[in-house]
């Protein structure tokens, strides 16, 4: 993507700060001011648009809510307050132990207890935003390539390429095998950096996807861990929606796989996790990066300097998830939440007439309209888009935002709202789909 | 296989330096169960006014519970939820107004050209990235901040090039050493971007006086580059004179309607004033929208905490609390310096006048056994092993003399500053006795080999962050 300079005058400025590569001055932006101008209300503006393009989790506030008033102290340093002074000037780039261990256990407990995770291993940044662009500093130059797999989370463009200079080059995934990264298309992308010039230094996943709202399979992380290893590359896998897959059996993560390889070849791996989605913590700025790397762990945690938790929330979360009690419901039933929450949009989309990808995870779907489409082109998505923006009044991520290499695909959220809303919005999906089928039917008619 | 940002951390990882933290690490000073210990002088940390904070704390628990004041209204989702890089309205505006009341309110602050980033470190990294490109250069004057060797070089690819100050004006600031420095660049092939001062200054304990100010405002006017003014211990100054700010000056000679306004950013953070390190309280200040703009948009990668940003708004809104937090804190820094001052004086040990900060910028050069960095680092090495005190060495902050060291004294209990007073002071007494017997020349061929042949790297090291404890320690 072309990076734009332009110069305001007078001041002078970096090339980093008047480049356009945060990205958001891109057209999507658009979804986001309609929803800003005129958002949905169930009862001040029932009309309103409804927000269905942030992959936020609102479905089990209710379980952190009554942990909180159960373990007021949590929060409060105790009931005396003195451990006030030593948490205000807790500022070790190691992170509190006490949280670290809970978040080693913590996503042990998401992983179904299938891989171990060290303490010592975990490196703490504010937020899984910090984590990647920290990782990317870390294993590669700038002018350097990472292969993504599309389609892809938009943030990567800002995160992992506006301040470190890195470049993005797409694996592309097809629809007609689900979007799964396969041999060949890992191959090409690898073939296509190396003809720009540009040395790949490492692959990276997300798993579940985003915006797929799907696991990776078993064998195709063991190709990719083959095809990293092959190319002597690194491997991140952004593990941030691992808590929120429907069924917990369903997801592998690449902390299994490097263990049944008795963690051969394991310091080009490195994992990325965040309670921003399983937890619906976004604003607590709660990431981490797990590497199997000590000298990748060293240098993270020295960089974490520059993005540290607030030691306030580290204790908060500490106690929290070191309640085994705790941790163990809130998962279980979080999964479950989600996993009702997705049938109901999947259905409604159905008999709309609309099909998704079969999806197990994350706080969306994929939702397929390029049927529906008037040209099979990024221009006839995103007419479509705007049409749904403007007269279904709903906000949703087009395929293109995520760099789906086909038209027609779009992310629809239905983790950030109330269960009524989500059928409002299914009703209103579905109405415009039945006018639209009698339109065209008319049509042919005519 | 990684980064060369990774390789290039490697330099100034020589052994001697970390021995100070290594020591201390190993056999930490304690009132009751290690009286014998090191004793941590090299910590710039507030620890005086946490009372304060915790009987507010106590009075006011909403604000640790996720609720709002006299309700049983939970803002727990709300708060959970929130993370706009514009930060929480409520707290930018008690943050701006706090800011507004150090300076005895003759500068306002406006809470939309305010960016909020976790700490300081994250604050001056992330306005480098704004105002640099990788080669750039930044002046600083020397002594400095260990830390922004790595804060502002690291990741951005920029420089710092010295503005060398001297003892024999007290380490102002003057025009031939900003020009000096301006030249340095250029011979290095340099574009000089910007100055950035610390003002209140550590390690000096100074805030800069008008003069000072007058002259880089001029300065930077002149070479058409930027300012940065880290402020981060303006809320610490303690004795007159009061503290000048850069947006004072700027309003006083009329340029608030001007490019070089525009060219001004100031650093904050609540990490020294309110002594709260650990919670990661940092911002930028910039009267340039594009600055602003993309500052907030880099944010994203060093947010605060919003369960932080909601518990400060609380507290900083409490004018009451303010006003008396305020005063007490440097009536209690102010009580602490003349304590550090004293007790060296009876040492025979002289301090740099300063009227802030959290630590004493101390003169011992006539305690070197040679005047050099090696004669520094022999005697800094005696002052952890013999003495038991861990202090910073001038060379450290990239001081042009040798002799000088950082000592702070806010960061104990009363007891234990005058514990380390009466060390020094026999330290001192011994050393007299001995260099009545020694020749200079014999105490070089006394010095241990290994620290005769370091001549270390990380005295004239540009990377400082390998201590391994971690903290910040500014």
């Amino acid at each position: 993507m072309a990076i734009e300079i332009v110069q305001p005058s007078g001041v002078g400025l970096s090339k980093i700060a008047v480049s356009e590569t945060h990205g958001e001055n891109s057209p999507y932006f658009a979804g986001w001011k309609a929803y800003d101008e005129n958002p949905y209300h169930e009862k001040d503006n029932p009309s309103g648009v409804i927000q269905m393009g942030l992959a936020e989790n609102q479905v089990s506030f209710d379980l952190l809510e009554k942990y909180l008033e159960s373990n007021q102290e949590a929060a409060s340093w105790g009931k005396k307050v003195s451990g006030f002074k030593e948490n205000a000037l807790f500022q070790d780039y190691h992170g509190l132990l006490s949280f670290r261990k809970a978040m080693a256990s913590f996503m042990e407990k998401v992983r179904g207890g299938k891989a171990k995770f060290d303490p010592e291993r975990v490196v703490l940044t504010a937020g899984a935003t910090a984590a990647n662009e920290l990782l990317t500093f870390i294993l590669a130059d700038p002018g350097d390539a990472l292969l993504i797999p599309t389609p892809y989370y938009p943030g990567f463009d800002r995160d992992l390429r506006w301040r470190t200079g890195v470049e993005i080059v797409p694996i592309h995934c097809e629809s007609s095998n689900n979007f799964q990264i396969t041999p060949e298309a890992l191959e090409s992308a690898y073939d296509h950096a190396t003809s720009m010039n540009m040395k790949v230094r490492g692959v990276l996943i997300t798993n579940p996807s985003n915006p797929l709202g799907a696991t990776v399979q078993r064998k195709v992380l063991e190709e990719i861990l083959d095809f990293v290893t092959r190319k002597n590359i690194h491997l991140v896998s952004d593990e941030i929606y691992s808590g929120s897959v429907f069924h917990s059996h369903e997801f592998i993560s690449i902390a299994e796989i490097l263990e049944s390889r008795n963690h051969q070849d394991s310091e080009r791996c490195h994992i990325v996790y965040s309670l921003s989605k399983d937890l619906g913590l976004p604003g607590f700025r709660v990431g981490t990066v797990y590497s199997y790397n000590d000298q990748v762990v060293t240098t993270a945690r020295r960089m974490s300097s520059f993005t540290l938790i607030s030691s306030q929330t580290q204790l908060l979360l500490a106690t929290m998830l070191s309640d085994s009690e705790f941790t163990e419901k809130y998962i279980e039933i979080n999964r479950e939440r989600l996993r009702k929450r997705y049938e109901t949009i999947v259905d409604g989309l159905k008999r709309a007439g609309i099909e998704c990808l079969k999806g197990n995870a994350g706080l969306f779907c994929w939702m397929n309209l390029s049927p529906y489409l008037s040209e099979n082109t990024k221009s006839g998505e995103l007419e479509i888009w705007k049409t749904i923006m403007e007269e279904v009044r709903l906000n949703i991520s087009p395929g293109s935002s995520c760099r789906c290499s086909e038209a027609g695909w779009f992310r629809v959220c239905f983790a950030n709202m109330s269960e009524e809303t989500l059928e409002v919005a299914l009703l209103r999906l579905h109405e415009f789909m039945d006018t639209r089928r009698r339109e065209r039917n008319m049509l042919s008619v005519l | 296989m990684l980064s060369t940002k990774v390789t290039c951390n490697s330099h100034g990882q020589d052994s001697s330096y970390f021995l100070g933290w290594e020591e201390y690490e190993k056999n930490p000073f304690d009132e009751v169960k290690n009286p014998n210990g090191i004793i941590q002088m090299g910590l710039a940390e507030n620890q005086l006014s946490f009372d304060l904070l915790e009987s507010w704390l106590q009075n006011n628990p909403h604000a640790s519970s996720f609720k709002k004041p006299n309700t049983n209204h939970s803002i727990f989702k709300e708060l959970a939820l929130f993370q706009d890089y514009h930060g929480l309205p409520a707290f930018k505006n008690a943050l701006v107004r706090f800011m507004s009341e150090i300076r005895g309110n003759t500068v306002t602050f406006d809470p939309n050209n305010l960016v909020l980033t976790a700490g300081a470190t994250s604050a001056n990294e992330t306005l480098m990235f704004c105002l640099a490109n990788p080669g750039d250069a930044f002046l600083i004057p020397t002594p400095y901040y260990p830390g922004f060797d790595r804060d502002l070089k690291w990741r951005t690819g920029a420089e710092i090039v010295p503005i060398q100050c001297s003892s024999l004006n007290g380490f102002r600031i003057t025009k031939s050493a900003l020009e000096e420095a301006y030249k340095q660049a250029e011979k290095q092939n340099l574009k000089v971007k910007g100055v950035l001062v610390t003002n209140p200054s550590n390690p000096l304990g100074t805030s800069l006086n008008l003069h000072e100010l007058d002259l880089l405002v001029d300065f930077v006017s002149d070479k058409n580059i930027h300012l940065v003014s880290d402020e981060i211990y303006s809320g610490t100054v303690f004795n007159s004179p009061s503290f000048i700010s850069i947006m004072d000056v700027l309003k006083n000679r009329n340029l608030m309607n001007t490019d070089v306004r525009k060219r001004v950013h100031i650093v904050y953070s609540l990490s020294k004033d309110l002594g709260l390190p650990g919670f990661r309280i940092g911002a930028i200040y910039s009267n340039d929208d594009c600055v602003v703009s993309a500052a907030t948009k880099m944010s994203s990668f060093g947010l605060v905490s919003s369960q932080t940003q909601y518990l400060l708004s609380e507290i900083l809104s409490d004018k009451t609390f303010t006003k008396t937090y305020l005063s007490e804190n440097r009536r209690r820094l102010k009580q602490r310096h003349e304590m550090l001052i004293k007790g060296l004086q009876k040492a025979g040990i002289r301090c740099l006048q300063s009227n802030a900060g959290l630590f004493c910028w101390v003169d011992m050069r006539h305690l070197l056994s040679s005047d050099t960095f090696e004669g520094e680092l022999e005697l800094w090495e005696k002052i952890v092993y013999e003495v038991g005190l861990n202090i910073s060495p001038g060379s450290s902050c990239h001081c042009s003399e040798p002799g000088w060291f950082r000592v702070c004294f806010a960061n104990m209990s009363e007891e234990t500053l005058i514990l380390a007073m009466q060390r020094v002071k026999s330290f001192v007494e011994s050393m007299v006795k001995k260099n009545n017997f020694q020749s200079r020349h014999q105490q070089l061929l006394n010095r241990n080999s290994r620290r005769t042949k370091s001549l270390p790297k990380w005295v004239f090291s540009l990377s400082f962050d390998q201590r391994e404890v971690g903290a910040d320690e500014r």
